[in-house]
């Protein structure tokens, strides 16, 4: 009883700070605080809060509205418009919304953005995305981060000096002007003091997996966990109340032997450990974590739950530098990395957590993610000889997502692992 | 007019030769020079021409190569472009090249830089992220080490320095190049019977494979020849081509285009060698200054570039009364996402401004053109009626 009492209660936490984060959203107008909206990957919203400002996440509505089936609407709409039916459907989702007169999925209205802040990292879609907005919003400030690739395997001080600048002379200026806030370095520096303090724990909570059976699902659960760091509480001392208490409810899981919470119950057996790479299905996302449920696989890494940020390979934000900092943070990004960096870190994920196989969900309209994940398989299974699986589907069209094609690939992956096993043994 | 039939001729041999043949020769010559492939679209080729280099242009396999292998390492909703590349790699077709350049123009071409890096091609493979930051201190000086990091890697192969004076050269060679592309699009755009828009393609093409010593050549004998009338005009709508700025359109899809009762006056195919517009001046600053200044004052307009400041429609609209087009023709690339992410924007401007306009969808190796051409006919006749 009592474990499951303490098991809510991070849960409860979560729910409460986005509750919080919405109800200030939604009186943003009477307050008279500043609205910016911005992105996951790159995701500084230390800088916002440090000018008090109030951030929004497009591709957060986007797949809350998946999960609530109102995304299908919102991409017709978008087509409508001229969107075609190729490109990135968080994309068409957020227009479609934003044309529906911007009721966000949990039926408030979110207000009209102050400053559109372009930070982002690894995708060029994110570019284009707020370049539409910019039309839609033609008043509307837009600071632009652009964040240099990691594709000589290393940040280079050109790359972070490019980024610092930016941050002086592009983005804090604007920011400044649209707050009415002077920017203020100390306070900036405790807020990423805190940060970091969220990293570590965000690493000892991925790591548990690295328990027979594992206590956490860190795909399906893990986009949960990723949550308020994710959206807008980086830096914030909620998050480090949040997460050191989810630290410890999943310690006590490991501590009483325990698999992961799934939506189905609590998994008995753990039979197969899988790594998986890319972002899942929010419109099927249920259905979709039963498929994995039924098998009794769980999933001890993802590539997807280091799209905010790549803290294993030993990055942390450091108070003491705080926009050198802050531009290093985005260019660690998961999707900022080269194939190269994803394979090896893919590799180190696969061998530290013990995992029995490897999987794609390859997503119809993400080439960030996607173009290369062939590659990458290839490289995978040649390295480390494991068995390699790969299915399709999309983030939040549910005109993509075919359960009966997704099951019948993944059980053939499973057989694989089965057999595998009995060889092994 | 058989002058310009040869010229042409010899253009589409050199532009479509898979194997590069020319520029593999012209390195054999000397033991200093290097080969440099990049990939669509734009890079300042004159860097490497003063490192005694020749930046070749890698556009795909077009329709003149088949995919077997390239097809196992993409999914296929991803555009035909990379997979034909990679079919050129794994096929050896890019044996003497000493390395690539990958310019950012969007993701699908960002890890097919890291594609390369797993083959292990060529002595170095470079990502080259374009500034999005238009200031010359900020994104300017990042710009300049990435160029700087070029020459370094060039370097490293031929011990060759690059001093303002071998720059200075290289840019007034291509300078000299841009202009008399210019002045055949100009000749074009005055008098489109003179030569049709699939012979400028074979001829700008020709210009990515073969020293620019040699392309300025062969564009001056073009100019002059285009400059005495050759023929006579036909009804046609006079139209602006946008969306083809990486994977090409196949040579019969342009040539269908105009048979369908088009000329294509403007168009951005193989747009990286009209991608600065006027000279690089090197009057104000050095010569590596000169070309960063101008990537960041003279940049064309194009989707793989950040316009909030300087929107892309307002451009279009410019350059469609320069040219004094009748319409607009969106052709972009199956999959493309930064051509596919512009049309709404690009499209709502010609609906506010009463611009005609259709668009469809290709890729590099599409055999089928009926259906396009229907579509282009109606499109012209009904310019034509109702104009
Ligand atoms: S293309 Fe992928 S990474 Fe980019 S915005 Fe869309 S879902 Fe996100
Ligand atoms: S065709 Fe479009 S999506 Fe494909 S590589 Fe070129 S720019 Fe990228």
């Amino acid at each position: 009883m009592s474990k499951s009492v303490s098991k809510e209660k991070s849960m409860i936490i979560q729910k409460e700070m986005i509750a919080g984060l919405l109800k200030e959203l939604g009186n943003a107008k009477e307050t008279g605080k500043k609205v910016v909206y911005t992105f996951v990957p790159g995701n500084i919203s230390e800088l916002i809060l440090a000018f008090d400002m109030l951030p929004v996440y497009p591709e957060i509505n986007a797949l809350q509205s998946g999960m609530r089936k109102k995304s299908e609407g919102f991409i017709l709409d978008a087509e409508k418009l001229g969107h075609s039916e190729d490109v990135c459907t968080y994309v068409k989702c957020d227009v479609g919304m934003m044309i529906n007169g911007n009721i966000g999925p949990s039926g408030e209205k979110i207000p009209a953005p102050d400053l559109l802040l372009l930070s982002y990292t690894g995708c060029f879609t994110f570019m284009k995305w707020f370049e539409t907005l910019k039309r839609l919003y033609p008043n509307v400030p837009v600071a632009l981060l652009h964040t240099p690739y990691q594709e000589g395997h290393k940040i280079t001080p050109e790359m972070t000096q490019y980024m610092v600048k930016q941050l002086k002379e592009e983005v804090i200026p604007k920011m400044e002007k649209v707050s009415g806030n002077k920017y203020d370095e100390e306070k900036l520096k405790k807020i990423l003091a805190n940060s970091s303090k969220v990293e570590e724990t965000i690493i000892k909570i991925f790591d548990t997996t690295k328990n027979r059976p594992s206590p956490i699902d860190a795909y399906f659960a893990g986009v949960y966990y990723i949550g308020p760091i994710n959206n807008g509480f980086r830096g914030t001392p909620e998050a480090i109340d949040y997460y050191n208490e989810l630290y410890k409810e999943i310690m006590d899981r490991v501590h009483n032997g325990l698999g992961p919470i799934t939506p189905e119950g609590e998994m008995e057996k753990e039979r197969f450990r899988l790594v998986v790479e890319g972002p899942p299905n929010w419109t099927h996302f249920r259905e979709f974590w039963k498929l994995f449920y039924d098998m009794g696989a769980v999933i001890v890494a993802s590539s997807y739950t280091k799209v905010g940020g790549v803290y294993d390979m030993g990055f942390r934000v450091n108070p003491d530098k705080p926009l050198e900092s802050l531009a290093d943070y985005c260019m660690n990004c998961y999707t900022n990395l080269n194939l190269e960096q994803r394979v090896e870190l893919l590799s180190k994920c696969i061998t530290d957590y013990h995992a029995d196989g490897f999987l794609v969900n390859s997503i119809k309209s993400c080439n960030s993610f996607s173009a290369g994940q062939l590659m990458i398989m290839q490289q995978l299974e040649r390295r480390l000889e494991i068995p390699v699986g790969f299915i399709e589907s999309d983030l939040v069209d549910p005109r993509y997502f075919s359960y009966a094609n997704i099951k019948n690939r993944l059980e053939s992956f499973f057989q694989m692992l089965e057999q595998r096993k009995l060889i092994l043994e | 007019m058989e002058a310009l039939n040869d010229i042409i001729k010899k253009c589409n041999e050199l532009a479509f030769d898979l194997n590069f043949t020319r520029a593999k020769e012209w390195k054999k010559q000397d033991n200093s020079r290097v080969l440099v492939g990049y990939m669509p679209i734009y890079f300042p080729r004159e860097i490497v021409h003063a490192a005694n280099g020749l930046a070749v242009g890698i556009l795909g396999g077009g329709d003149k190569k088949q995919i077997i292998k390239g097809d196992a390492y993409y999914q296929s909703y991803v555009c035909h472009m990379p997979r034909g590349i990679v079919e050129l790699v794994l096929d050896n077709h890019l044996e003497d090249f000493d390395g690539f350049i990958f310019p950012s123009i969007c993701d699908v071409i960002r890890n097919l830089s890291g594609m390369f890096q797993l083959f292990g091609k060529g002595k170095f493979v470079k990502y080259m992220d374009f500034p999005q930051n238009f200031l010359p201190e900020v994104g300017g000086e990042f710009y300049k080490s990435e160029l700087q990091h070029i020459l370094n890697e060039i370097k490293k192969i031929n011990n060759i320095e690059v001093t303002p004076e071998r720059l200075q050269k290289s840019i007034d060679l291509f300078n000299k190049n841009r202009k008399l592309t210019e002045e055949i699009y100009n000749i074009r755009s005055e008098f489109p019977w003179r030569i049709t828009a699939a012979d400028i393609y074979n001829i700008v093409r020709a210009g990515f494979v073969i020293p620019v010593e040699e392309h300025n050549d062969i564009l001056e004998e073009v100019v002059n020849l285009l400059k005495v009338e050759n023929g006579e005009p036909h009804d046609k709508i006079r139209v602006l081509v946008i969306g083809a700025f990486c994977e090409q359109p196949p040579l019969s899809l342009i040539k269908t285009i105009e048979l369908a009762g088009c000329y294509i006056i403007e168009d951005d195919f193989l747009l990286g060698s009209r991608w600065i517009k006027g000279d690089i001046n090197t009057t104000k600053y050095s010569p590596l200054d000169s070309i960063v200044r101008a990537y960041l004052e003279q940049s064309t307009f194009s989707s793989s570039v950040y316009d909030v400041d300087n929107p892309k429609e307002g451009r279009l609209l410019t350059q469609l009364k320069e040219r004094n087009v009748d319409g607009i023709i969106f052709a972009a690339p199956s999959f493309c996402d930064p051509a596919l992410l512009d049309h709404p924007i690009l499209q709502k401007a010609c609906d506010d401004n009463n611009v005609r306009y259709i668009s469809f969808l290709y890729s590099e190796n599409t055999g089928q053109f009926k259906v396009i051409k229907e579509q282009v006919g109606t499109f012209s006749d009904s310019i034509k009626l109702w104009a």
